[in-house]
């Protein structure tokens, strides 16, 4: 049996508290790397761990913090993306709500090994009681001393500020979350400079997701070694995985990263609700493309997702059965994306309206012979010509769908109908 | 608001970072942001008017026109809808006799669909003011509607109690 460890305090109803935190062995890990690691230990130690990042993209987070500029004589910023806004995606805002201290600790120590004395937690908007639970867990821990000045005697001078997204879908990605905290409209900036050279007002800047810092207090306490024994060597790790849609019980979930999605949607999920039969399965937020029921055998870490032609992504696994038309889903997809594209470059924004506006007449019955090969010309069009992934997750979904599901569409010109109606 | 705006603008070194904070500020205040209240805090912060309007005008949260006593927002993204929103979409539209992306003429509801609310462990999920009701079934959405209601009454009827003397 798994035993929980981002989630352990989660159920604790003063678990979002600083006494309850501490009386589960909180705030030691700080303790522990001001008093016994320089802060390029805590960055090999990170590194050693192979803890990759958990927004999305999974890059190596140790491997991250190791490109910041160690000579510098500006400032240097830590930022949190927790601007979390992949449909699916529900992990951050529990950690925030319920065990906000665990977070802070994780601020504290990452800011430490990167030398930033100032951290930004970018909190979507929405996410009004996760905020108000935040700034109590920075008010008490400034109190008793695990920020501020000389954090806990030591010569680390630490401040953690929330900034309040405003509804941009983009802000997740991590350049458009810089713009957004500049005061400017969220949208991705040209790479390089990379941010950890010229990130948050030109100064070298990591940005790290919620749940991935959340894990750095739990690598300082009990090592690399525990930590890459959990799970696939390569994409190790405990992994909190949000389940959602046509199953018997949605929730967050932690298990090991690698588990089998079938394991995890009917082990652990319950399985389908009665009387129906799993179709496909989102396996990371709308921009991973969906994988059907036959695939389920597949392990939920980077790697083996991404070898099946998918991605962790956010770990937001959406399960539709069969009484759910595919077009109709792959049509909401897309017409978020198009909702929430920034508008900079043209393939995206243009594309994607292109593409709601042929999928929305084949699932109202006014579909058109060639409306498919038009559909696969513009998901080409669009992948690998955007300025960010925003336009990439939009055609890898829909080009998953109608890989696996053509049938479906066809059916819907065809008939001209929507079967499922 | 001044003085809540320029100790949000302390937290940045630049004070066009303090826009954002500012226009949740200023929207709080006076429940929507028209222009001459974009005006004062581009004035507050001392920065250009434009930064203020581009960003009450690119974020979806910021509302440049009146809305409702509650907004009510409900989830429409794929986990929501499969878990039947759309229905619960058109209960709304019909209990409160306007479509999505109106308010009722009363100014007491606006009704509005929106992209994932990150809360798909309770799908279908609406979020009012700054709370999130899960689990949605139209019975009870019809209890949150009477609620709302009773609220905005008792509300009124404090308001309509004159103050005693020394209150």
């Amino acid at each position: 049996m798994f035993e929980p460890v981002l989630l352990k305090n989660i159920d604790a109803p003063d678990g979002h508290q600083l006494s309850a935190y501490e009386a589960g062995g909180g705030y030691r890990a700080l303790a522990k790397a001001l008093r016994e690691y320089t802060p390029d230990e805590v960055i090999d130690l990170v590194k050693q761990s192979n803890l990759r990042g958990r927004g999305g993209a999974g890059f190596p987070t140790g491997m991250k913090w190791s490109f910041v500029p160690k000579q510098s004589d500006g400032p240097k910023y830590l930022c949190c993306n927790a601007d979390e806004g992949e449909p699916g995606t529900f992990k951050d805002r529990i950690i925030m709500e319920r065990d906000p201290h665990q977070l802070v600790e994780g601020l504290a120590v990452s800011a430490y090994a990167i030398g930033a004395e100032t951290a930004y937690v970018y909190v979507r908007g929405e996410y009004v009681k996760a905020i108000r639970r935040l700034e109590q867990a920075i008010a008490e821990a400034r109190a008793k001393g695990y920020l501020g000045p000389r954090v806990l005697g030591s010569d680390f001078n630490f401040a953690i500020h929330i900034h309040c997204g405003a509804g941009a879908y983009i802000c997740g990605e991590e350049t458009a979350m810089l713009e957004s905290l500049e005061g400017k409209r969220a949208q991705p900036r040209l790479k390089p400079p990379f941010p950890a050279v010229a990130g948050l007002y030109a100064s070298p800047t990591v940005i790290n997701n919620v749940e991935t810092l959340a894990c750095v207090p739990h690598i300082v306490m009990r090592g690399a070694h525990w930590f890459r024994s959990i799970g696939p060597d390569k994409s190790p790790g405990p992994k909190l995985y949000c389940l959602s849609g046509q199953v018997k019980k949605p929730g967050l979930y932690e298990l090991p990263m690698g588990i089998p999605l079938r394991e995890l949607v009917e082990d652990h999920g319950g399985g389908p609700l009665p009387g129906r039969r799993i179709k496909a399965v989102i396996p990371g937020g709308v921009s991973a493309p969906l994988i059907p029921e036959a695939g389920m055998g597949v392990g939920m870490d980077f790697d083996s997702l991404a070898a099946a032609g998918s991605m962790l992504g956010s770990a937001g696994v959406i399960v539709v059965d069969d009484t759910t038309c595919l077009v109709k889903v792959a049509t909401r997809i897309i017409e978020f994306f198009h909702h929430e594209s920034c508008g900079k470059c043209t393939p995206c924004r243009e594309g994607l309206n292109w593409t709601v506006k042929v999928l929305r007449r084949i699932e109202a019955g006014e579909g058109a012979p060639g409306d498919l090969e038009q559909l696969d010309k513009l998901c080409k069009g669009i992948f690998g010509n955007t300025f960010c992934a925003l336009g990439d997750g939009a055609a890898m979904g829909l080009r998953a769908a109608l890989a696996h599901f053509r049938d479906e569409f066809v059916a819907h010109i065809e008939e001209r109908r929507c079967p499922f109606h | 608001m001044r003085e809540k705006i320029e100790e949000a603008a302390a937290r940045y070194p630049d004070q066009r970072s303090a826009i954002m904070p500012a226009l949740l500020i200023a929207q709080q205040e006076h429940g929507h942001l028209p222009g001459p209240i974009l005006e004062e805090v581009a004035d507050i912060l001392g920065v250009e008017r434009i930064w203020v309007y581009e960003l009450a005008t690119f974020y979806t949260l910021f509302h440049t026109e009146p809305i409702g006593m509650f907004h009510l927002q409900l989830c429409d993204n794929v986990s929501c809808m499969l878990c039947g929103s759309e229905d619960l979409l058109k209960h709304l539209e019909t209990a409160l006799g306007i479509k999505k992306g109106e308010t009722t003429p009363d100014l007491m509801f606006t009704l509005s669909t929106v992209e994932c609310l990150g809360a798909c462990e309770m799908a279908p999920v609406m979020q009012v003011g700054d709370d999130y009701h899960g689990d949605l079934d139209i019975g009870r959405i019809d209890t949150l509607l009477s609620r709302l209601r009773a609220d905005a009454a008792s509300n009124a009827a404090d308001d309509a109690v004159p103050a005693l003397p020394g209150e």
